[in-house]
């Protein structure tokens, strides 16, 4: 019969595995947490197609524009508590490769704190659109803006959730390969929300702002 | 900052009051009866017979990707029927409702279905059929197969398959509840804007289509995940992208589709969402809303959709056809790449669903351009199949009348597409049945490969064959239903007859109403004869046993192992030498070489925390609908902690011994040996 695309001699081919194949855990865990962090940034693309959409003049219905609103200085903090809790991130896990427990524990620490600073300025904003009468309500512009700024707001919140279960499995379970596992997935996640609020920040607020 | 309601709401019952109980309805408290009875019968017959420690332990809590398959194509198939029924009420009315003198019953003036009740029927026939009927038909034997076929002993994660089980069983368990609480939606399984918002759709119905439909997108993106992450990560040894099967290659290229296109649904339905919860406008007729976002956000998800559905069903044909050819794949690598191109181009087509949108000559001509360019790499794919047939040694068993079957729909079905996708045609016949016709076409290429696929791997999962007699009846009921159905549907299209008409105004088009309601009729026979095929095929199944290779003839790795093939799969995973290595194996004569030794092997624990969370998830869902802001609060919460409390628990796995593989190994041969003879 015709080919099977094999040059293997059947005599002497190996039929059984015997080099106790395993695959590797934590890649496997990455690789898959990398593939729903593609879908992540699909959600967050589409959201930003329609706030791309609904941001013409019309889209504001006359009512106000991000223009009116938006504070640049007060958002580039907002940008620089979440690059430096990135960043805090970044070095807890170089002391992650020297198995430096306490390195972990301080630099997971410093990350919450500056993330709970992100969203603490965040919530203040939102408030203070709230106190000037601006809500989702208000326009089909400002229901795009509203809706793309909070939900990376609520990826940050849930990070957050995440970044203190790890501490606490830091803390009781040590380096297990479940935990770092989790620890290399959750700096993925913490990554992307970064990343995605440079979009946010240049797209949203610093482009409505001048425009 | 949530939008005012018309009607009531209270804070501890939400929207939920004793009037939303159709109780009224002459068709659906019959039918509430009916299942009701229904339920306390099977949960009865469960207790009697004393097996639900067996129910619990060996299927609810299953981490097993063949045993969650079963179940996938199980909800599948319960789906497949409610659907079925819809698509059956739906021909009566039609068949009914034609002419001013047409008759009219239970509150409606013509045929004995209101309006409002008539677009409830099609949205949900559209919603189940795609998205929980197709979907877990082709995931449940992705499931099963794929990782059986790259000689993996399970999927990468399979706690989340299981999860990806119990969020589509809950979607199910929604949209089946909103039949007797409240509504559902009447605009379509796709939507239109404005009016699924607030103001046009006060009730419920709305919201228990989103929210169906957020969960379907949730689980089958996880899914999507998981069996990409299998297909990549957990190969056997010697198993390259070269040797990989062809069923396998059609999974990867759809879920790669399933993974990137699933968040434009999730979000175009979030969105609509914010516009009925909290009062946003993205999508209203006025203070800056934009109608056609919606229509173009849910295509973008809408026709990759299509593709990731219709994909895996081409991968089932390449397994079968070479099978039952007894030759190999014609062109293994051309339909690599035409899955890989069809996938690809799938992204750049979504405007054809809406030509009339009027975007312009160029608008519509590359669009037009770029959709006819999917029928190249499916053009290859036609000819690698007639190809793979030719002057092969042909088997015309059921599972190859089906796959044949199909290979015709997909023709008609290609170039009713090609017919559409010229914008000068599409302007006349743009929702009108004769699309409804070209999509039925292709989606029942789907079904016919998944009956194809039914009869092919049921000897593999379950150990026996389905009988012939009962399979071949049923695939020429369904047939004989296809065409009485859809050769009229296709006239009446050019005819100028719309879609979705709960009331005929034109008389003229009444005896090809008939003629299709006549075929619904067959369709339902045919359904009979399935239910007959189960019964007589369990009944005789001592008869019908088979061994590793049932079909005497496959080619490639799931046929290695035994039938019903064993919780770990392989007891020793397979070193890979060939692309169709089975056929490899028999045809050197090494088929029958069994490992001289067995190992330990390491399995997941079975875990209650799945089906918990499905059930949570439904609540959520459920209380989102009405509005029990209490309840979402509680569900959600209650979802985020078990999440926690899993990833502390974590699960080490379990073993079983070298000496217990090789007991099950021998028992296992033993029998084999005995069907044999
Ligand atoms: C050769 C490939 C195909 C072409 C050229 C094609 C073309 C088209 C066009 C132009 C339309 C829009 C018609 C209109 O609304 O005016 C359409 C609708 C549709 N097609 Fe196809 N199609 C193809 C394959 C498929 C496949 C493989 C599937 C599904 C498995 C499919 C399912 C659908 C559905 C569901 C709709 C309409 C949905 C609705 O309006 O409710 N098509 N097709
Ligand atoms: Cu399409």
């Amino acid at each position: 019969m015709s080919s099977h695309a094999s040059n293997v001699d059947p005599k002497t081919a190996e039929l059984w595995d015997k080099s106790h194949y395993q695959h590797d855990v934590i890649s496997t865990r990455t690789f898959g947490y990398f593939m729903y962090l593609l879908s992540d940034g699909m959600l967050f693309a589409t959201l930003f197609a329609a706030y791309g959409v609904l941001s013409y003049q019309h889209s504001y219905f006359g009512g106000p524009t991000p223009a009116d609103f938006v504070k640049p200085w007060y958002t580039f903090a907002q940008t620089m508590a979440l690059f430096l809790s990135v960043l805090a991130y970044g070095l807890g896990m170089n002391a992650l490769k020297h198995k430096n427990k306490s390195g972990v524990i301080n630099g997971l620490l410093a990350a919450l704190v500056l993330g709970v600073l992100f969203l603490a300025l965040d919530i203040h904003d939102m408030t203070h659109l709230a106190s000037l009468g601006i809500s989702v309500a208000t326009s089909g512009g400002v229901s795009a803006f509203i809706v793309l700024t909070q939900v990376h707001a609520t990826h940050v919140f849930f990070g957050l959730i995440w970044i203190l279960v790890m501490m606490a499995q830091v803390l009781t379970k040590g380096f297990t390969t479940e935990v770092v596992g989790r620890l290399l997935t959750l700096r993925m996640f913490w990554h992307l929300q970064a990343i995605i609020w440079v979009f946010v920040y240049v797209f949203v607020y610093l482009w409505g702002y001048m425009s | 900052m949530l939008v005012d309601l018309a009607g009531g709401w209270n804070p501890m019952w939400g929207r939920l009051a004793w009037s939303q109980i159709p109780y009224d309805n002459p068709i659906l408290a019959p039918l509430f009866v009916a299942v009701v009875v229904g339920a306390i019968l099977v949960l009865g017959l469960i207790t009697y017979y004393g097996k639900w420690t067996y129910l619990w332990k060996e299927w609810l809590t299953t981490v097993d990707h063949k045993k969650l398959g079963v179940m996938y194509i199980l909800i599948g198939l319960v789906m497949l029927f409610r659907g079925f029924i819809d698509g059956l009420m739906i021909r009566t009315q039609q068949a009914w409702a034609v002419g001013a003198h047409s008759s009219g019953v239970f509150g409606a003036t013509h045929g004995y279905l209101t309006p409002f009740h008539f677009g409830q029927i099609y949205s949900a026939h559209g919603v189940i059929m795609i998205l929980l009927a197709a979907t877990p038909l082709l995931v449940g034997f992705m499931n099963i197969i794929v990782p059986i076929q790259i000689g993996a002993r399970d999927m990468a994660y399979p706690y989340l398959n299981a999860l990806g089980l119990w969020l589509t069983a809950a979607a199910g368990a929604l949209i089946m509840i909103s039949l007797f609480v409240g509504d559902f939606a009447h605009n379509g399984w796709f939507g239109y804007a404005p009016i699924f918002e607030l103001q046009y759709s006060p009730g419920v119905g709305v919201d228990y289509w989103i929210w169906t439909m957020e969960l379907v997108a949730l689980g089958t993106t996880l899914g999507g995940i998981n069996i990409l992450a299998t297909i990549i990560k957990m190969r056997a040894p010697g198993m390259t992208w070269g040797r990989l099967p062809i069923f396998v290659w059609a999974t990867l290229s759809a879920n790669v589709i399933a993974l990137t296109s699933f968040p434009a649904l999730q979000v175009a339905l979030a969105l609509i969402a914010a516009d009925r919860y909290l009062g946003a406008h993205f999508f209203t007729a006025g203070l800056g809303g934009n109608l056609m976002l919606y229509t173009n956000l849910f295509w973008i998800w809408g026709h990759p959709e299509v593709y990731f559905v219709i994909l895996p069903a081409f991968g089932m044909m390449s397994e079968i056809f070479p099978t039952f050819s007894e030759k190999p794949l014609f062109g293994y690598i051309t339909m690599v790449l035409a899955s890989m191109a069809i996938a690809g181009v799938s992204w750049l087509v979504w405007l054809h669903h809406f030509f009339t949108m009027g975007a312009g000559p160029y608008v519509n001509s590359a669009f037009s351009v770029a959709t006819m360019l999917v029928g190249i790499p499916t053009g290859v794919k036609v000819f690698n199949w007639a190809f793979t047939m030719y002057r092969g040694r042909l088997t015309f068993n059921t599972a190859m009348l089906w796959a044949i079957g199909a290979l015709f729909l997909l023709l008609i079905g290609g170039l009713t597409g090609m017919m559409l996708a010229v914008p000068a045609i599409n302007y006349m016949v743009h929702n009108s049945v004769f699309v409804v016709a070209h999509f039925h076409t292709m989606l029942l290429v789907i079904v016919y490969a998944i009956f194809a696929s039914v009869i092919y791997w049921f000897p593999k999962v379950f150990g026996f064959k389905l009988d012939e007699f009962w399979a071949k009846t049923m695939f020429w009921l369904f047939s004989a239903g296809t065409v009485l159905v859809f050769v009229p549907m296709y006239m009446l299209g050019f005819m100028g007859m719309t879609r979705r008409l709960d009331y005929v105004f034109n008389t003229v088009w009444h005896p090809y109403l008939l003629v299709m309601e006549f075929g619904i009729a067959v369709y339902m026979l045919s359904v009979l004869a399935f239910v007959a095929l189960l019964y007589v095929s369990i009944r005789d199944h001592a008869k019908n046993q088979v061994g590793a290779d049932a079909w005497g003839t496959s080619r490639s790795l799931e046929w290695l192992t035994h039938s019903p093939v064993p919780f770990y799969n392989f007891a020793v995973l397979p070193h890979i030498s060939a692309r169709d290595e089975v056929a490899w194996r028999r045809d050197n004569g090494i088929d029958h070489v069994q490992p001289d030794h067995y190992e330990d092997i390491h399995m997941p624990n079975n875990t209650g925390v799945a089906i918990i969370l499905g059930g949570l998830t439904f609540v959520l869902g459920f209380a989102l609908v009405w509005r029990i802001w209490w309840l979402c609060a509680l569900s959600l919460l209650a979802i985020v902690a078990l999440v926690i409390y899993r990833s502390f628990k974590g699960d080490p796995g379990y073993i079983i011994t070298a000496a217990e593989v090789e007991k099950m190994e021998k028992e296992a041969l033993r029998r084999e040996a005995q069907i044999s003879k």
